[in-house]
């Protein structure tokens, strides 16, 4: 098959950017999305320009590397999957196919369709873990956690920390993210010593890092390659309300 | 207290302030509702008066409604505040997007909604508020007690028909902002939850989006018809 | 070089115990003028930057990728092992350590295996404590799977997403150490070099994949967390990413490779489609449980399939070779990895293979939906089913599934002693890029167990007694000599790259080196064939360095850049795995060498001869490696022919 694409190039955070056309014909729609853009490359490079500039890394779907914004949606068409599980099989024919970098106050560009989402790891530096030193920890069967929390734990537990709420979020805002965080540790026992300070200081740092705020639109949960549910976003609302309420730091 | 404005001024604290605003606006629907169903009794108005008279003088009342006039306030403005602090969030915009894919139109266009609701506030304010108090009102004498005639004011209203389309339309937004508006109050919150979250969703749709808004359209709709004798 | 392992003498289960206090230590109070540097961010790498943070030591830690939170570890599925035994049935740590061993095919070190048994069991309860939302039964307790290898149920899972979690634990202890501000974190910077002077690592070069930026980094120890070297197959299951860089310039400054021909190749991955593919996924091997394999009995009816004449459902029950029920009646369609893996290649190479290519064998699930109902089917395996319909656009529930073996993990490594000490005094490996404990055939579920034991349990006590040793004031400043000798050489490296200026893409070489890797050196080899890929890798690097292009300047993110410096070392890589596999006149675990093996085709190890670890001396530009022998002794479990008949 043949298609149009519109690639975002820009050659690093201090230049400006463009969309620039390239054709490609021969593509087979078994190819990834990732593996179209590889054609690309090794296209650019042999008339010597340079090649697309693109974060990609297990290429399964896991790592939350890949981030594209494909055709107006983060990850692409399809829903609860990453870029690199996207086939060329979604698409038809001759179609024209945008790709745009991932795009927020918080993600800086690093270069064309890469940009720098080291705010989400200083998010979880501000609080996203148990303070339990290495060997200090009782046997693992001494706290039963029933099923359901340990099950709903894990659903939270499951982000793979790509970006993708933030970058089909009107408001860039990074709630999904940094919910799944305090979800996941605010329902397991091990997360309660922690449990008010740690809302208090993931919400703050995600303020700090310029991510917008929630307008609860659903975009993220729906473009999130592990389809991570909006309750957890609620329960953030809470911990961090409950915490700010009751909590002994003024 | 600093935790206080540290609270406030955090994209979670704003929310809570624009969800409390917001679901206090919502119970003030059902109320002004309520009592303006009297427009429907044709009694010629006196039950509508009388409704008006006890608005207007009950010390109880009278508090509440600078509560809600600071409510309408602190919404837009916190409104304001929330929507320049997002569009900053996005310094570059996509080239191409289709939010369409992913999120319902009203939850993306609140602040248009908002603003539309909020014009249609200064003009009904105008219209029936700022008359009932500044404004010289016929008198009407209802055993022998003198009260304000609010209701040949809002007959004279709504006896126009582009009047009665502005309304209509205000409603029709009322009904979009509200369909997210409601359940995200309570999102924002956090409360959430399997049992009542639908039963939350139910109200929001059924009688925050559709059936106020639809009596309030009503209203202008049947006083415009009876003013103009195409009812009785 | 005579290759002391340390492993310490004593009974096998005081070994470990013994061996810590005979350690020396270092003063709380004087930790934090030590200086440890760890590349990587994996399990091994994160848990042991975080540990050793813990413990006062000032701890730089360096990723390729964007977040520590992206190294591979995360797309480990299944589980890890541990001896809980929990389950009451029968495990201890003597049994995993016994099914560590014989599953390696006995290439591996009793006194790393036993230890790895023993501080698996610590891990789990570090886990949960830091929050893993491993699986529950109803009553809250942990539940347990079984795994290959293995007859009791040891094997801990957070669904099918263990490896995520595990690092998403470690990840965290990683953070919380560096808001402590006791770990210094740079992302997206690469090692390209060591340093060593007086015979001691010195610290590492590298470059800042952003702005190109060579930079220095001094230390008192270097920690090698790189993971495996599966790439050099250009397809396997690994990332992207993933290469063998860091390990192999410490190689070349002269820590010994071991074993690098043990290499893992797993058998149910999703087939390749076609030349443009990039990379292989895995489908996890508990699909075994239920699924039957099969190729057409003909060659005639293999083709038609191929041209898709007829349908896999079309064909009638005896026309099918259920070949691996057939070849092996007790095990059946869970015999282990290698022997999985060769048996499919076999029937593959004799024309019945399936799909367009002719490289894929059926996985049938017919007749366990038959028998167990698809609701049952779909909550074993649902999101596997999912998956492989999002990749191959082909519903399993109705056809059946297609899979070929792919490279999965890599044995071999950088040599290292008891202590994870390479041969290079100061520089450590942990993790899959060491060498120590899986012998020439790893089982499932057991290198999450190795990353983490490496990191948590057991270099936090080594490195100690090394720099005790040294003591504090034994640090090379970076602008030494030998840092900026090592800065001028790797600019010069980057220079020549950029500066070949030839036609063909990086990606293409590297493309080639793995079609050779895999056809001479994968799952089955000869002599002969080892030797025409020696010369054809030989060949390969001639080409890559006179005509590959590169585009771009050092200066700048230049993703073709690092991939040129990756390839150069995986080609090197290369023609030391295929050296290794023709020094092995044995067939053993993952090294299938057809000459040696039994009629009926199975492997046939030479423990006479061949019971040693193979650890290669880098012999300079273009020469040839130099072998050491490391004996391996076994003193607790009895040597045997694996048999799975």
């Amino acid at each position: 098959m043949k298609v149009n694409l519109k690639v975002w190039r820009q050659k690093n955070n201090n230049t400006a950017g463009k969309l620039v056309e390239y054709g490609l014909d021969n593509i087979s729609p078994d190819m990834s999305f990732l593996e179209m853009i590889d054609v690309l490359n090794a296209e650019l490079i042999r008339k010597g320009d340079e090649p697309v500039a693109f974060d990609h890394d297990c290429r399964e779907g896991i790592c939350g590397m890949c981030s594209m914004y494909i055709n107006g949606r983060a990850h692409g068409p399809q829903t609860g999957a990453t870029t690199c599980q996207l086939h060329m099989r979604s698409f038809n024919d001759g179609d024209t196919i945008v790709v745009e970098p991932w795009r927020a106050r918080a993600f800086p560009v690093i270069k064309d369709l890469m940009v720098d989402r080291t705010a989400f790891d200083r998010v979880v530096q501000s609080g996203g873990y148990v303070s339990v030193n290495t060997g200090s920890a009782p046997d693992a069967n001494e706290i039963a956690i029933p099923r359901t929390i340990a099950d709903e734990a894990m659903d939270a537990a499951q982000c793979i920390g790509c970006g993708a709420c933030v970058a089909a979020c009107k408001n860039a805002s990074a709630m999904l993210f940094v919910a799944a965080k305090v979800s996941h540790m605010a329902v397991l026992p091990q997360g309660q010593a922690e449990r008010k300070i740690r809302a208090e200081r993931m919400v703050a740092q995600m303020d700090a890092e310029g991510f917008g705020a929630c307008s609860f639109t659903g975009a993220c949960s729906v473009e999130c390659p592990k389809s991570i549910s909006l309750d957890h976003i609620a329960r953030m609302n809470r911990e961090y309300l409950g915490a700010k309420l009751t909590s002994e730091n003024v | 207290m600093s935790w206080v404005t540290q609270t406030l001024s955090s994209s979670l604290g704003r929310k809570v302030i624009m969800s409390l605003t917001g679901l206090f606006l919502s119970t003030f629907l059902v109320v002004h509702m309520a009592g303006n169903l009297q427009l429907f009794k044709g009694d010629g108005g006196r039950a509508f008066n009388e409704y008006t008279y006890f608005m207007t003088h009950n010390p109880v009342i009278m508090t509440v409604s600078y509560l809600l006039y600071t409510s309408i306030l602190v919404h837009a403005l916190m409104a304001l505040v929330l929507t320049r602090h997002n569009q900053a969030s996005r310094p570059v915009d996509y080239a191409y997007k289709r939010p369409e894919a992913n999120s319902a139109w009203s939850s993306r266009n609140m602040g248009i909604l908002g603003t539309v609701l909020l014009i249609f506030i200064v003009l009904h304010m105008r219209t029936f508020w700022y008359e009932m108090h500044f404004g010289t009102v016929p008198m009407a004498e209802y055993d022998g007690k003198q009260y304000k005639d609010l209701y040949k004011v809002v007959e004279a209203a709504f006896s126009q028909w582009w009047y009665v389309v502005i309304y209509v339309l205000s409603m029709v937004a009322l009904g979009y902002h509200l369909v997210h508006g409601f359940q995200s109050g309570f999102q924002t919150m956090g409360i959430r939850h399997k049992k009542y979250t639908p039963l939350i969703e139910a109200l929001g749709t059924y009688v925050f989006a559709i059936l106020i808004p639809a009596l309030f359209a009503a209203m202008p709709i049947y006083i415009f018809l009876k003013t103009n004798n195409i009812i009785g | 070089m005579e290759l002391e392992s340390k492993i310490p003498a004593g009974p096998l289960a005081e070994k470990w115990t013994r061996h810590k206090f005979g350690l020396k230590l270092v003063n709380p109070a004087n930790k934090r003028k030590y200086e440890i540097i760890v590349v990587g961010t994996g399990l091994a790498g994160a848990s042991a930057a975080a540990s050793l943070a813990e413990l006062g030591y000032s701890v730089k830690a360096f990723c390729f990728q964007d977040s520590p939170r992206r190294a591979h570890s995360i797309a480990a599925q299944g589980g890890i092992n541990a001896a809980k035994n929990y389950q009451n049935d029968g495990d201890s740590v003597f049994r995993l350590f016994y099914d560590t061993i014989k599953g390696g095919d006995y290439r591996a070190r009793e006194g790393n295996v036993h230890r790895l048994a023993e501080v698996s069991v610590s891990i789990i309860d570090q886990c949960v404590a830091q929050g893993v939302p491993f699986a529950r039964e109803y009553g809250g307790l942990l539940a347990n799977r079984s795994f290959g290898g293995a007859q009791v149920s040891r094997t801990f899972y957070a669904r099918g997403q263990t490896g995520q979690q595990l690092l998403l634990g470690a990840y965290s202890a990683l953070s919380r150490q560096v808001a402590n501000g006791k770990v210094k974190l740079f992302t997206r910077t690469e090692m390209l070099d060591l340093v060593v002077e007086d015979g001691k690592a010195r610290g590492i070069i590298t470059r800042n994949l952003v702005t190109g930026k060579i930079e220095s980094h001094s230390a008192h120890a270097v920690l090698l967390c790189t993971g495996g070297y599966g790439n050099v197959f250009y397809l396997s299951t690994n990332a992207m990413g993933s290469n063998v860089t860091a390990a192999w310039r410490a190689h070349k400054h002269g820590a010994l490779f071991a074993n690098p021909c043990f290499t893992q190749i797993h058998p149910t991955c999703i087939p390749v489609k076609g030349d443009y593919q990039s990379k292989l996924t895995l489908m996890s091997e508990s699909l075994r449980n239920d699924g039957r394999v099969w190729v057409p009995k003909r060659k005639e009816d293999s083709e038609k399939i191929r041209k898709g004449q007829m349908k896999p459902t079309d064909l009638k029950e005896e026309d099918r070779d259920y070949f691996l029920e057939r070849r092996y009646p007790s095990f059946g369609n869970l015999v282990p990895r290698d022997v999985a893996s060769r048996n499919a290649k076999t029937v593959c190479d004799e024309g019945r293979g399936v799909s367009k290519t002719g490289l894929a064998v059926y996985l049938d699930f017919a007749d366990a939906i038959k028998r167990d109902g698809q609701k049952t089917i779909e909550a074993k395996y649902g999101n596997l089913f999912e998956m492989y319909e999002k990749i191959v656009d082909d519903n399993p529930y109705e056809m059946p599934m297609m899979i070929y073996p792919a490279v999965h993990y890599t044995m071999g490594g950088l040599w290292v002693d008891y202590n994870l000490m390479t041969t290079i005094p100061g520089l450590y490996a942990l993790g899959e890029a060491n060498f120590s404990d899986h012998g020439a055939n790893r089982l499932g579920a057991s290198a999450l167990m190795q990353g983490l034991a490496d990191g948590y349990f057991v270099i936090p006590y080594t490195v100690g007694d090394y720099l005790a040793t040294i003591g504090s004031a034994d640090k090379l400043p970076v602008d030494a000599p030998a840092f900026k000798q090592a800065e001028a050489r790797i600019q010069d490296q980057i220079k020549q790259l950029l500066s070949i200026n030839g036609t063909t893409p990086v990606d293409e070489y590297h493309r080639k080196l793995g079609l050779i890797m895999w056809d001479y050196c994968g799952m089955s080899r000869t002599a002969e064939g080892l030797t025409k890929a020696k010369g054809m890798i030989q060949q390969l690097k001639k080409e890559f360095w006179s005509n590959v292009k590169v585009t771009g300047d050092g200066e700048e993110m230049n993703q073709t850049l690092e991939a040129a410096g990756r390839v150069a070392d995986f080609i090197e890589l290369g023609e030391l795995m295929v050296d290794d596999a023709l020094n092995r006149n044995e067939s053993c675990g993952g090294h299938f060498r057809e000459e040696y093996s039994t009629e009926d085709g199975e492997a046939k190890r030479d423990d006479e001869n061949y019971a040693y670890v193979a650890a290669w001396g880098y012999g300079g530009l273009n020469q040839p490696s130099v072998l050491h022998k490391e004996e391996l002794v076994f003193e607790n479990v009895k040597l045997t022919q694996r048999s799975y008949k």
